[in-house]
């Protein structure tokens, strides 16, 4: 067994390239908090990247920031907001949901995850802000791709494919991103209530009206998962634009009852609940899904499912992200999830189960063979050995 | 332009490859064979690159798209996909021993979902025929090329097109949630759709922006989006460049994201007030268009607030637009920019690095002195939003010698702006026309790798060789690992 921490990325070239030399696979770890995601790793050989860490550029007016892979999230969070911006695709916080130990966040475990949260909407995802990466192939080979500006078609988008790698394709030693200003305010207009169907009825009235929404959740059970059904669409920006905005919201969405409008502090923990997966926290002993599909598939979505496995939910993104939690059955509500996503039109993915059922059934949606095949050359084109992550995100990747 | 040497074989095949595509598709003028047929797709819109392809296909549907390939694979014969060929990077240069493979037929609205806020086109619609398909009822597709009224979405998704409205409404990659590809073997491959982030590896991310090379794309999921419900601009005057750079740092330091925001420089004003009689003042040294749409309420806010903020930046003049009459009048300069400069010189060529804004000064400074060593004129448009710079620089093609000269001069303005921080091109492509500067911003390892993710795409270069990479290395080379030593199984190395 094996723990290396290298200091700079010559250091970790070599390892990784004695890891090639020997076929030995690598586990990269950095903040941890994110070791129960995935498919578990069998290796008793870890790569500790900590030591890449760091703002190392950041200037407001360019809108870009370039740190280390291992930069804590709340450092960069930080630094961000002292200059009135942030990350604009919002990751969550998923310590609290996967029950994980580990030092916090890093940048590199987000984009490595490509998580976002609920603003993913409207200014899209982690990979929609991810400019440019260095770091280590699976060849050991140091390189790097993309730029340190905000636009930049120059040479394939090799940031897309990190993005969402599950740490597979590359260490990642140096990241940049596309960061944004601070909304000014928020407002958020909420409904009590709702029932699925009407609730996306109501939220796909909200996005495609011109108040341009960057939040539309339905919680059945609340925020807390205890309370009584709540669906809330979000409205950010300068305080005369948001007031505006929400005020002709409540007056068009009236026809679903009741229409309350939440100030800035209790729209922000609430959507931080919502981003963090909150409703599920009081369900420890449940198996928790994310289901990704066309919005208005949901309430059906939900519905076939509900007639077979004993579950709670909630809906973010309009309806398009769907979370679950399943009583644990024999595959944690695998087999019947699945059958319920049109092929092609969506796909699910195992959050939180133990490591047991993470290994027994695919934690991501298993791929057309087409796409598998051409996943499999584009994993060999980085990592011809499988050393970086064997099996987190597929088993023959 | 160096280009890979035909095969003389392929090419002395002509008319019996003709007559097995002929075969494959089910329209009788499916192949275009007769010389004088086959000119006009000599080249796209970076014409000063041209060759005579060897044939030209335009299937009709996605099996036709899969058996045209699938054969081109078993024989050997290179492919070039092509759109509407408004590339300005030579992306659809034609090669001598390699078809043209047009989607021009493909030009059906397949699905609109309002629900959903997406619609399901194939990639021969035009990027503005997508707008005019949802306008009714208020929609739109936010990527807005110059070209838009001509260029295919196919060819956006193959260029990661951008316009003047990128920073706020993203490229391409940004707006597209779906494809339908046929790989070179034949194999056709669905990637995204109207969900969000596909699982495992974002093989769309990496297809937008291949400039062909790795895929056809046959079908495209676009994002609609609502319209604003209103647009106003500022016209703003400055007396240098450095303080209308300071005013863009300052409005996007202030938190605002203005939905377009671009510049001119004076060279540029004096060429399209000549040319549109825009009101442009001509006593300034830069000029800044803002501006600001959404809600009424937040953009007449923002109006506000740009306009303190332009002033304190040192603005010798400034105008707002009170309708759309008079934002479009602000527009009608920029927007006519490049004829107005085709006016006033008998050609221009125009390369699009995008910079880090702040540098925007020195980067004009260090152009104006290669300016006089080339003994050429050049005129800027900035979309200072974002960084993404276009010098036009002007020559005439009929003097001996120019054109190569211009080249260097676009070259060295490349070059300066990677080396300050910038890369070499924000929107237009690598294609041929960049493809010899890749040096300038990637390593060998950086550009090996790129070429790797190719050969998973691609294993024998088929599709669009010559374009993007300066080099071409064989797949089994680039794959080849080199374990140095290779006896040591973990070196000496910091462990805990």
């Amino acid at each position: 067994m094996s723990h290396f921490r290298p200091t700079d990325e010559k250091q970790l070239a070599e390892i990784v390239a004695a890891a090639v030399a020997g076929e030995e696979p690598l586990e990269i770890v950095a903040g941890g908090s994110k070791r129960n995601l995935g498919r578990p790793i069998q290796t008793p050989h870890m790569v500790d990247a900590t030591a890449f860490a760091g703002i190392r550029q950041y200037q407001p007016e360019e809108l870009v920031l370039s740190a280390g892979a291992a930069t804590p999230l709340a450092e960069i969070e930080t630094a961000l907001a002292a200059r009135n911006q942030m990350l604009a695709f919002e990751p969550g916080d998923w310590r609290a949901l996967l029950g994980s130990g580990g030092q916090g966040q890093t940048l590199g475990g987000i984009v490595a995850c490509n998580l976002s949260g609920p603003r993913r909407i409207r200014q899209g995802a982690a990979r929609d802000h991810l400019l440019g990466f260095a770091g280590v192939s699976g060849r050991g080979e140091a390189f790097k791709a993309g730029g340190r500006v905000v636009k930049n078609v120059t040479g394939y988008d090799l940031c897309k494919l990190l993005a969402g790698s599950y740490g597979t394709l590359a260490v990642m030693t140096e990241i940049t991103v596309k960061v944004l200003p601070l909304p000014e305010a928020a407002r958020s207009v909420a409904l009590g209530g709702l029932d699925d169907s009407r609730a996306v009825a109501c939220m796909t009235l909200g996005l495609n009206s011109s108040h341009e929404l960057s939040g539309a959740a339905h919680l059945p059970r609340g925020a807390d998962g205890k309370g009584t059904a709540l669906t809330l669409l979000r409205v950010e920006g300068p305080v005369p634009s948001v007031e505006a905005r929400s005020q002709a919201l409540r007056d068009e969405l009236k026809a679903f009852g009741k229409v309350e409008i939440l100030g800035d502090a209790e729209s922000h923990r609430l959507w931080n609940a919502v981003r963090d997966v909150g409703p599920f926290f009081g369900d420890a002993e449940r198996i928790v899904w994310r289901v990704s599909l066309a919005p208005s598939a949901a309430p059906g979505f939900v519905a076939a499912l509900e007639r077979g496995l004993d579950l709670r939910h909630f809906l973010d993104w309009g309806g398009g992200q769907v979370w679950l939690a399943v009583k644990e059955g024999q595959d944690g509500g695998a087999a019947a999830i699945r059958a319920a996503i049109i092929p092609g039109q969506g796909h699910a993915t195992l959050i939180r189960a133990p490591a047991a059922l993470r290994a027994a059934v695919p934690v991501f949606e298993p791929l057309a063979p087409a796409v598998a095949a051409l996943s499999r050359r584009v994993k060999e084109s980085f990592d011809p050995k499988r050393i970086l992550n064997r099996g987190r995100l597929y088993p023959e990747i | 332009m160096l280009m890979p040497k035909p095969d003389a074989s392929v090419i002395a095949r002509r008319s019996q490859i003709a007559a097995d595509l002929r075969g494959l598709c089910a329209a009788p003028d499916a192949v275009i064979e007769g010389e004088n047929e086959r000119r006009p797709y000599e080249s796209d819109a970076l014409t000063a690159y041209h060759a005579l392809p060897l044939l030209i296909v335009l299937p009709s549907t996605t099996a036709e798209v899969s058996r045209i390939l699938a054969y081109c694979h078993l024989h050997g014969i290179k492919v070039v996909p092509r759109g509407a060929g408004t590339s300005l990077s030579g992306g659809s240069l034609a090669l001598e021993d390699g078809i043209i493979l047009g989607l021009s037929k493909f030009s059906r609205i397949l699905e609109i979902d309002f629900d959903n806020r997406c619609a399901v086109v194939q990639p021969g619609v035009t990027n503005l025929g997508i707008t005019n398909a949802v306008q009714h009822a208020g929609f739109y597709y936010a990527p807005d090329p110059s070209s838009q009224i001509a260029c295919s979405i196919g060819g956006n998704v193959a260029e990661n097109s951008g316009g003047v409205h990128c920073l706020k409404y993203g490229l391409t990659t940004n707006n597209v949630l779906g494809i339908e590809m046929v790989l070179i073997d034949g194999t056709i491959v669905r990637l995204g759709g109207k969900h969000l982030d596909a699982g495992g590896y974002d093989l769309l991310g990496v297809m937008v922006g291949s400039e062909g090379l790795l895929g056809v794309v046959t079908e495209v999921t676009v994002r609609l989006l609502k319209k604003p419900t209103v647009a106003r601009a500022l016209l703003v005057g400055f007396p240098t460049n450095e303080s209308a750079g300071s005013c863009v740092a300052a409005i996007i330091g202030a938190g605002i994201i203005p939905g377009g925001m671009e510049m001119m420089d004076k060279p540029a004003i004096h060429a399209v007030e000549d040319f549109v009689h825009a009101g442009y003042p001509l006593d300034v040294e830069a000029l800044l268009i803002v501006e600001l749409d959404g809600p009424p309420a937040e953009v007449d806010h923002l109006i506000a607030r740009v306009e303190a903020i332009a002033r304190e930046c040192g603005s010798m003049s400034l105008r707002i637009s009170n309708n759309e009459k008079e934002r479009q009048a602000f527009w009608a300069g920029r927007k006519a920019a490049f004829p107005a400069v085709g006016r006033i010189s008998p050609d221009y060529y125009c390369v699009d690095p995008t910079i880090p804004r702040a540098r925007l000064p020195d980067v004009l400074t260090h152009m104006a002195g290669l300016s006089k060593k080339y003994g050429l004129r050049v005129a800027n448009v900035f979309h200072a939003g974002d960084g993404n710079l276009h010098p036009l620089i002007l020559y005439d093609a009929n003097q001996p010698g120019e054109l190569e000269r211009t080249e260097q001069f676009g070259a060295d303005i490349m070059r300066y702006c990677v080396e300050i921080g910038g890369v070499l091109t924000g929107e237009h492509g690598v294609g041929v026309e960049k493809r010899d500067l890749m040096g300038a911003m990637f390593d060998k390892a950086d550009l090996d790798q790129q070429q790797r993710v190719k050969c998973a795409f691609d294993p024998q270069g088929l599709l669009n060789p010559g374009k993007v990479f300066p080099e071409l290395h064989r797949c089994a080379e680039l794959g080849r690992l080199h374990i140095h030593h290779g006896k040591i199984r973990f070196p000496d190395l910091p462990r805990f």
